[in-house]
């Protein structure tokens, strides 16, 4: 081991005096290895970004909540029938309320875009919906300042609203909005409750731009005539699918639906989503990684190029250390470690490179280059310099001393 | 006298391609005891190198039994050889194949390195063994900064410093001048006189004159082997 130890120091800083003596080739022939691995690091932390959005914007939907919809959120049915559905009704979610056994809170959600006005500020692009009181404990999202509306307010249909975050920030970007009033088409609403930043790539779907109103404010100023989305948080995680089953029944016997009928509506959760982008993002990653992995290869092609001249170059000297005792291994050991290095010194670079890279990536997708990258990739490097040296360190190290002597 | 070099009936044969073949060395046998001084001369294609080259354990003969220290390595392998020429033989070579990226003292360390001693030890020991052919003052100077004869001399000291059986010189003047070629042979006298083995391969008289037995090679085969009668020796007066 000792002996193992000593060979491997001495091929290290042979070397190292070899990369150091040919610095012009050295950097260009790690120039392949730097590009391979400031792209795959980068594609690394580029599909780290896409899932951690993912992951975050699903969130939002929480694990133990079903939403009882006209429409699937994946589907490979035919639209037409979908779409002539009848809608759902608000009045559903109190029967549902009423019959299941596995629901903890009950959240019926209207939904329309319209615009919301602060004095001078407004808002393009935001959504009102309608919903009870019970929808805080039904959605992902949890209240920044102030309250919810009660099931007073509720009910009574006040002119009271809890805003997402970006209405906060396109409103009153000198913040403290509680207790102001902001119109939505024109109608006044006072801002009782803030709620906090969800984020995520679903923009539509995400509460940041949404203005939550009493359900029956909304169908008086904006139409009682929607599609309703119930929202059902099942108090148990591990029921869900009990939940599933007894909603199904509970809302074939509202629909009238006589036994052999197809469902006229969708039981969704968040698993559908996630089950459908698994797939697709370990699809991206893949064919990313491979494309960027070709990079990574071409730089190892250089280096096992650049191990063979240096091998016919140093032929002399493998003769000599030979003369002198150097076993093959030893012989093998030294280019093994000089293509080595060279790779490691690549990788190195590569990664200071993509390093300040992926903090731009960054202002994008909300992720950092995982620490797993930064050892993989140093790994990656240390691995492609073993093998594509390897083959020319076994030519050297089987080289006929005799031979190797008498080259000029 | 205690042989250290047994050499019994050693044939080497070179295939050339098809069925072409040279035939090296047909047939040599020879002893050399402890502390001769022996030169091998010859012709160029004699033979001598590949003889030389057997001896030395660069390479092995097609037959015949070679024992070194009673060992026989005709039949060993790459590795096996590889230790022996580590421990038991220095080679000191015409154009003296030092490493030109390294100071004297890391060419003289190398041996060391491989035959694993401990990074302390062998500074110490290739220190000494630099003082000792008089190279104490250029110790960190790289090949290209020291004369021809300093250049051998780093050389030597690189074959001795892991205290072989054998020195194994091969032509060690001929990059030489005279005068710089008379201090090398100066300093192999002194080796021998401390008591080292060397064998000489040489094609110049003069400088086979040194050593106290000639071996003769012509087309692979001994032509003569016999002592030397006028010696040259430098007497320490003469030297200094």
């Amino acid at each position: 081991m000792a002996y193992f130890l000593t060979e491997l120091r001495e091929g290290l800083v042979i070397s190292i005096r070899a990369i150091r003596a040919n610095k012009m080739r050295s950097v260009l022939t790690t120039l392949g290895i730097i590009i391979g691995i400031v792209s795959v690091t980068l594609m690394a932390t580029a599909i780290e970004g896409v899932n951690r959005a993912f992951e975050k914007s699903a969130e939002a939907f929480g694990t133990d909540v079903l939403y009882i919809q006209k429409f699937p959120w994946v589907s490979n049915d035919d639209w037409s029938t979908i779409r002539n559905r009848r809608m759902l009704e608000v009045s559903y979610a109190a029967r549902i309320e009423r019959q299941s056994m596995f629901a903890a809170a009950v959240a019926p959600v209207v939904a329309t875009g319209r615009r919301v006005t602060y004095g001078d500020n407004s808002m393009e692009g935001g959504f009102i919906s309608g919903t009870t009181s019970q929808y805080l404990a039904t959605a992902g999202v949890s209240l920044g300042d102030g309250r919810f509306f009660t099931a007073e307010e509720s009910n009574g249909g006040r002119p009271v609203c809890v805003v997402g975050a970006t209405v906060v920030e396109n409103l009153f970007p000198r913040g403290d909005p509680i207790g102001k009033t902001i119109r939505v088409s024109g109608f006044p609403y006072t801002i009782i409750g803030t709620l906090e930043k969800q984020g995520g790539i679903f923009g539509q779907f995400t509460a940041d731009t949404r203005v939550f109103v009493p359900l029956n404010s909304f169908q008086n100023q904006f139409g009682g005539r929607r599609d309703v989305t119930i929202q059902v948080k099942v108090a148990d995680l591990k029921q869900l699918d009990d939940a599933k089953l007894e909603l199904e029944g509970i809302m074939r016997t509202i629909r009238g639906l006589t036994p052999g009928k197809a469902n006229d509506f969708n039981i969704n959760q968040q698993e559908i989503l996630t089950q459908t982008f698994a797939p697709i993002s370990l699809v991206i990653a893949s064919i990313g990684l491979f494309i960027t992995g070709l990079s990574l290869f071409v730089g190892g092609i250089g280096i096992m190029n650049i191990m063979f001249v240096s091998v016919t170059e140093r032929t002399r000297e493998i003769g000599i250390r030979k003369a002198i005792g150097a076993k093959r291994r030893t012989i093998l050991m030294q280019f093994l470690s000089e293509a080595a290095v060279l790779c490691l010194l690549g990788g190195l670079i590569g990664l200071a490179i993509a390093f300040p890279l992926s903090l731009i990536v960054d202002q994008f997708l909300p992720t950092a280059m995982p620490l797993s990258v930064v050892f993989i990739s140093i790994g990656i490097s240390l691995v492609v310099g073993l093998i594509s040296g390897f083959l020319p360190a076994y030519r050297a190290a089987k080289m006929d001393p005799v031979e190797a002597l008498r080259y000029e | 006298m205690e042989n250290i070099i047994e050499l019994k009936n050693i044939v080497k044969t070179y295939d050339m391609g098809g069925a072409e073949q040279v035939l090296a060395l047909q047939g040599v046998s020879v002893n050399i005891g402890k502390n001769e001084y022996v030169a091998i001369m010859g012709p160029s294609g004699s033979g001598k190198s590949t003889l030389m080259n057997i001896i030395g354990c660069l390479d092995t003969p097609t037959s015949g039994q070679y024992l070194f220290n009673g060992i026989n390595v005709s039949e060993m392998n790459d590795n096996e050889l590889a230790k022996i020429r580590n421990k038991e033989i220095g080679f000191v070579f015409q154009t003296f194949n030092l490493l030109a990226r390294s100071d004297s003292l890391h060419n003289v360390e190398l041996p060391l390195i491989y035959a694993g001693v401990p990074s302390a030890e062998r500074r110490r020991r290739a220190t000494e063994t630099l003082q000792h052919v008089q190279l104490g003052d250029r110790i960190h100077h790289k090949p290209n900064e020291l004369s021809g004869g300093q250049r051998q001399r780093v050389a030597v000291a690189r074959a001795l410093v892991t205290k072989p059986s054998i020195i194994l010189a091969d032509e060690p003047t001929g990059n030489l001048d005279s005068k710089t070629g008379e201090e090398i042979m100066m300093l192999f006298q002194e080796l021998h006189d401390q008591g080292n083995t060397i064998i000489l391969v040489t094609h110049e008289p003069d400088i086979a004159e040194h050593a106290h037995r000639t071996i003769r090679l012509r087309d692979g085969h001994i032509e003569s082997d016999e002592p030397v009668t006028k010696r040259r020796t430098y007497t320490a007066a003469k030297a200094s």
